[in-house]
C-alpha cells in the first residue's frame, strides 16, 4: 500500500514524532543559538531563506506529530493546546520565535549590559540601562522635593495605616467598626497634620515641596475617601423621586463624567480662583484634592447606583414596613448590602483613579511621573527618559496589578457567596 | 393669639417641597457668589464677561494644523484648529484601537494556549499601566531613540522615519471630487442593495451574495471614474534636501509629526486592552446552546458566526466599546503633556495665557467635551433600544 508521507496517522507513530520532533527541536535550537549567542547556524543559505528555514523546520514538524488521539496523553496534550490545525501551528511558532528573539536585548539591556554601582552619569559605560540614575534619583523620585531630615514623618504616617489596617485583621468584629471610624475621620487629620506640620513643634512643609510615589498615594487615598460620601449622596439623589433633586444630581453627575480630568484640573488651577473673594488663598494641593474628589466622586455614584438599582424591591418594602424612614432604611438597609455588591466597581474607580494622579503636573505638582520628567530635563542625567519611564511604570504596573489582582479574587469570592 | 394650636403642615406634599426648596435655594446662592465673585475679580483685572476675544487676531502658531491657520487668524480659528487635531488624533486612536482590541480579544479565547496568554499577558501589561506614562515613554524615550533626518529608517524608498516624525507619500488627486461622489454613490448602492436581499431573503427564501456585490460596487464604480471620468494619481514622495553642511530637512510628501504619532500609539495600545476585555466578554457571553441549536439544524461554521453568534455578541460588546470611545477621546486631551496641539493646549493652554480669560475658554473647553459625550450617550441611549431583544 502506497502511503502518504504528508498525511500522518497512527500506524507510524513512533517514526513520525521522531522525525517531527526532531525537526520542532532542530528549529528551536537553530533560533535560540542565533539569538542567545549570536551565531547563524544556517548562514550558508541566502538571507531570506536562513531567516524563515526555523518557522518552515518547525511547521513541518509539528505536522508530523499531529496525530489525533495516538493514546499519548503527553502528545495528545500538546496536539489539542498548540498544534490543533497549521495555521494553530503557524501561531504556536511566531508566537514562541518572537518571545526567544526579544528576551536576550531586553535581558541585556534590563540586567547584564546595565550599571548599578556609581554615582553619576559617566559610570554608566556599558551601553545597557543606567539604573544608576534611579538609585541616585530614588530618594526624590519617593518623596519629592520634601526635606531629607523631615521625611520620618512621611514615614511614619504611612507605618501607621499599615498598622492600623494589619491590626484590623486580628481585632474581634465588634470593634471593627471603631478601626474604620478611625481610618475614615480621625487618621486623614493625623495624616494631613504629621506630614504638613506647623504645630507640635513640627516644621511646616509647604505643599509644593510633596511629590513623588507618596504624592500618589496621598492624593489617591484622600481623593477615594472624601468622594464615597459624596459619591453616595448623588447617587440616593439619582435614585430619588423628587424632580428638583433628581435632575440636579443628573446633571452634575454627567457634567463631571463628560468632560476630561485634565481640563477639571485646568478649572481648579485657573477658574476656581476667580471665582473666589479677591486676595483668597486656597492651596494648589486642596484645589487639586476638591477636583479630583468632585470628579471621581461622579463616577462612584454611578457605580453606587448600580448596587443600588440591582437590590430586590422586596428590601425597600422590608425596610418600609418596618416604619424605618428614607434615611434610616438606606443606612441599615438599603447602602450597606448595595455597597457589598458593588465593591469589584469600587475597587476599579480606585484603581483609575490611581492611574489618573499623574495629571496633576498640570497644577504644578509633581508625583512618580512628574518627578521623572523634572529628573530627566536635569543637565547632568540627559538621555535618562527610558530607565526612568520604565522604572515609574513598573512602579505602577505592580501596584495596578495587585490592586486588579485582589479585586477579581473579591469579586469571585463575592459571586459564589450569593 | 394662641400659638398652640399652630402646627406646621407636615402632609406629604409639604415634605417634598421643603429639601427641594432647599437644593434650589443652595444651588442658587452657590452660583450667585461665585459670579459676584467672578465680577469683583475681572473688574479688578479690567476685564468684562464676553465672547468678543473670538474675532480677535490671535497671534501665536500652531505647529501642527489640517487648516490654513497662522497668527494672523482669530482665536475662534485656533478654536477650530485644536478641535480638529483633536478629532483626528481620536479616529486614528479608535481605528488603531478596533482592530488590536478586536484581535487581542478573540486571540484571548484562543485554543492555543501560547496565543491565549500572550493576548491576556498584553492585557494586563498595558491596562495597568498609567496613560501618561504610556505617552511620555514612547514620545520622550522610543521616539527620541530614532535616528536623525541623515540617516532616517527608510521603507522602500517612500517614506522615512526618523526623529523629526515620519514621512509619507503625499496623494495629488486630479478630479477628487468625482472620485469621492462614486464612492459616495457605491455605499448608498449597497446599502440599496443590502436591503433588496433582506427583503428576497424574507419572503422568497433567496440568497443573493450581498459581500460579493458589495466589493464589486466598492471597486468597480472608483475604478470607472479612473477609466473615463479622468480621475487620475500620483504621489509626491518625500525627498532629503541639504540646507547646509549638517542641517538636513525632508521636502514634500506628507509629515506626521512624532506628537501624533506616539499620542496615537499610545491611546491605542491602552484602550485596545479595555476593548479586548469587551470583546472576550461579548464572546463568552453567548449562551453555548445557541451555536449548538445553530449546529443541529444544518448552519455550516461561518454560518453559525455570522447569523447567530456575531449579532448576539455584538449586542453586548457594542455599548462599552462607543463607552471606550468616549474615553479614548476625552484621553486625547493628554496630548497638553508632549504638546501635541489639541483643543486644550491650543485653547485651554496658549490661548487662555494670551487672554486671561479663563472662566470663557475653560467654559468653551469642557462644554465642548461635554456636547461631544452627551451626543455619544444619546446614540448610544437609542441605539440600545433599538438593538434590545424584542421578546414575543
Amino acid at each position: 500500500m502506497k502511503k502518504n508521507l504528508l498525511e500522518p496517522d497512527k500506524s507510524n507513530l513512533v517514526k513520525y514524532v521522531t522525525c517531527g520532533s526532531f525537526l520542532v527541536l532542530l528549529a528551536f535550537l537553530d533560533l535560540l543559538i542565533n539569538s542567545f549567542l549570536s551565531t547563524n547556524l544556517t548562514s550558508f543559505l541566502p538571507g531570506k531563506v536562513s531567516f524563515f528555514t526555523p518557522l518552515l523546520f518547525g511547521l513541518l514538524g509539528l505536522h508530523f506529530i499531529r496525530i489525533e488521539f495516538s493514546g499519548n496523553k503527553l502528545l495528545d496534550k500538546i496536539n489539542t493546546n498548540f498544534n490543533s490545525s497549521n495555521f494553530n501551528a503557524i501561531l504556536t511558532l511566531l508566537v514562541a520565535f518572537t518571545i526567544i528573539k526579544f528576551t536576550p536585548p531586553l535581558l541585556n539591556w534590563f540586567i547584564f549590559d546595565a550599571d548599578f554601582l556609581g554615582n553619576s552619569k559617566d559610570d554608566c559605560k556599558s551601553g545597557g540601562a543606567c539604573w544608576v540614575f534611579v538609585k541616585v534619583w530614588l530618594n526624590r523620585f519617593v518623596y519629592g522635593m520634601y526635606p531629607d531630615a523631615e521625611q520620618w514623618r512621611i514615614n511614619s504616617t504611612f507605618f501607621l495605616l499599615f498598622f492600623v489596617v494589619g491590626f484590623y485583621f486580628f481585632v474581634p468584629t465588634n470593634f471593627k467598626k471603631y478601626f474604620i471610624i478611625f481610618l475614615l475621620f480621625i487618621y486623614p487629620i493625623i495624616g494631613f497634620k504629621l506630614i504638613s506640620g506647623g504645630d507640635f513643634g513640627l516644621k511646616y512643609v509647604e505643599t509644593g515641596a510633596w511629590g513623588g510615589l507618596s504624592l500618589t498615594f496621598i492624593v489617591s487615598a484622600f481623593a477615594l475617601i472624601l468622594c464615597f460620601p459624596v459619591g453616595m449622596l448623588l447617587a440616593l439623589g439619582r435614585r430619588s423621586t423628587l424632580p428638583v433633586i433628581k435632575y440636579s444630581s443628573i446633571g452634575f453627575i454627567e457634567l463631571w463624567r463628560g468632560v476630561p480630568l485634565i481640563t477639571v484640573l485646568f478649572m481648579s488651577a485657573v477658574m476656581f480662583p476667580m471665582f473666589l473673594p479677591d486676595g483668597t488663598y486656597v492651596d494648589k494641593l486642596i484645589r487639586v484634592l476638591i477636583a479630583i474628589t468632585l470628579f471621581e466622586a461622579a463616577y462612584m455614584a454611578e457605580v453606587i447606583r448600580g448596587g443600588l438599582q440591582a437590590l430586590p424591591k422586596g428590601q425597600y418594602e422590608a425596610a418600609k414596613s418596618l416604619g424605618m424612614g428614607y434615611w434610616k432604611m438606606h443606612f441599615f438597609i438599603i447602602l450597606p448590602q448595595a455597597l457589598k455588591l458593588v465593591i469589584p466597581g469600587i475597587a476599579n474607580t480606585f484603581l483609575a483613579l490611581v492611574k489618573d494622579t499623574p495629571l496633576i503636573f498640570v497644577v504644578g505638582l509633581l508625583e512618580l511621573a512628574g518627578m521623572v520628567n523634572l529628573a530627566k530635563t536635569n543637565p547632568k542625567w540627559l538621555g535618562m527618559a527610558m530607565e526612568g519611564y520604565v522604572f515609574a511604570g513598573l512602579v505602577f504596573w505592580v501596584i495596578c496589578y495587585s490592586m486588579s489582582r485582589y479585586s477579581q479574587n473579591l469579586e469571585k469570592k463575592l459571586s459564589t457567596e450569593r | 393669639m394662641n400659638f398652640k394650636n399652630f402646627k406646621l403642615d407636615f402632609s406629604n406634599k409639604n415634605k417634598d417641597l421643603i429639601p427641594q426648596a432647599l437644593t434650589i435655594l443652595f444651588i442658587v446662592l452657590v452660583v450667585v457668589y461665585f459670579s459676584i465673585n467672578a465680577q469683583n475679580n475681572m473688574g479688578n483685572r479690567g476685564i468684562s464677561f464676553g465672547f468678543g476675544f473670538l474675532s480677535q487676531e490671535s497671534s501665536f502658531d500652531i505647529t501642527f494644523s489640517l487648516i490654513d491657520y497662522d497668527g494672523s487668524h482669530s482665536y475662534a480659528r485656533a478654536f477650530l484648529v485644536g478641535l480638529l487635531n483633536t478629532i483626528l488624533v481620536s479616529a486614528i486612536g479608535i481605528f488603531f484601537a478596533t482592530i488590536l482590541g478586536v484581535t487581542i480579544g478573540v486571540a484571548r479565547l484562543s485554543q492555543n494556549y501560547l496565543v491565549a496568554k500572550a493576548a491576556e499577558w498584553y492585557v494586563e501589561i498595558f491596562r495597568n499601566i498609567p496613560l501618561i506614562l504610556q505617552i511620555f515613554f514612547w514620545y520622550f524615550a522610543a521616539l527620541r531613540a530614532l535616528p536623525l533626518t541623515v540617516d532616517s529608517i527608510n521603507f522602500y524608498d517612500i517614506s522615512f522615519l526618523n526623529v523629526k516624525g515620519w514621512y509619507v507619500p503625499k496623494f495629488i488627486w486630479t478630479n477628487f471630487n468625482l472620485f469621492f461622489y462614486s464612492l459616495v454613490g457605491a455605499i448608498i448602492s449597497i446599502i440599496f442593495v443590502s436591503k433588496y436581499a433582506k427583503k428576497q431573503r424574507d419572503e422568497y427564501g433567496k440568497q443573493i451574495p450581498t459581500l460579493f456585490l458589495s466589493i464589486a460596487f466598492l471597486l468597480g464604480l472608483p475604478f470607472l471614474t479612473f477609466l473615463f471620468g479622468g480621475v487620475s494619481l500620483s504621489f509626491q514622495i518625500p525627498e532629503l534636501n541639504q540646507l547646509s553642511k549638517t542641517v538636513y530637512v525632508y521636502k514634500g510628501g506628507v509629515s506626521i509629526i512624532p506628537e501624533l504619532i506616539s499620542l496615537a500609539l499610545a491611546l491605542s495600545m491602552y484602550t485596545a486592552t479595555f476593548i479586548a476585555e469587551n470583546v472576550r466578554a461579548g464572546i463568552l457571553g453567548v449562551n453555548k446552546g445557541q451555536k449548538e441549536a445553530a449546529a443541529s439544524i444544518g448552519l455550516t461554521k461561518s454560518q453559525i458566526l455570522k447569523l447567530v453568534v456575531m449579532p448576539q455578541a455584538l449586542r453586548i460588546i457594542i455599548p462599552p466599546t462607543t463607552n471606550q470611545y468616549l474615553n479614548l477621546t476625552k484621553n486625547s486631551s493628554l496630548a497638553a503633556a508632549i504638546a501635541y496641539p489639541d483643543i486644550v493646549l491650543v485653547f485651554a493652554g496658549t490661548a487662555l495665557m494670551q487672554t486671561g480669560r479663563a472662566i470663557e475658554i475653560i467654559s468653551i473647553t469642557m462644554l465642548t467635551y461635554l456636547s461631544l459625550s452627551l451626543s455619544i450617550s444619546v446614540f448610544m441611549n437609542w441605539y440600545n433600544k433599538k438593538m434590545a431583544i424584542k421578546e414575543k
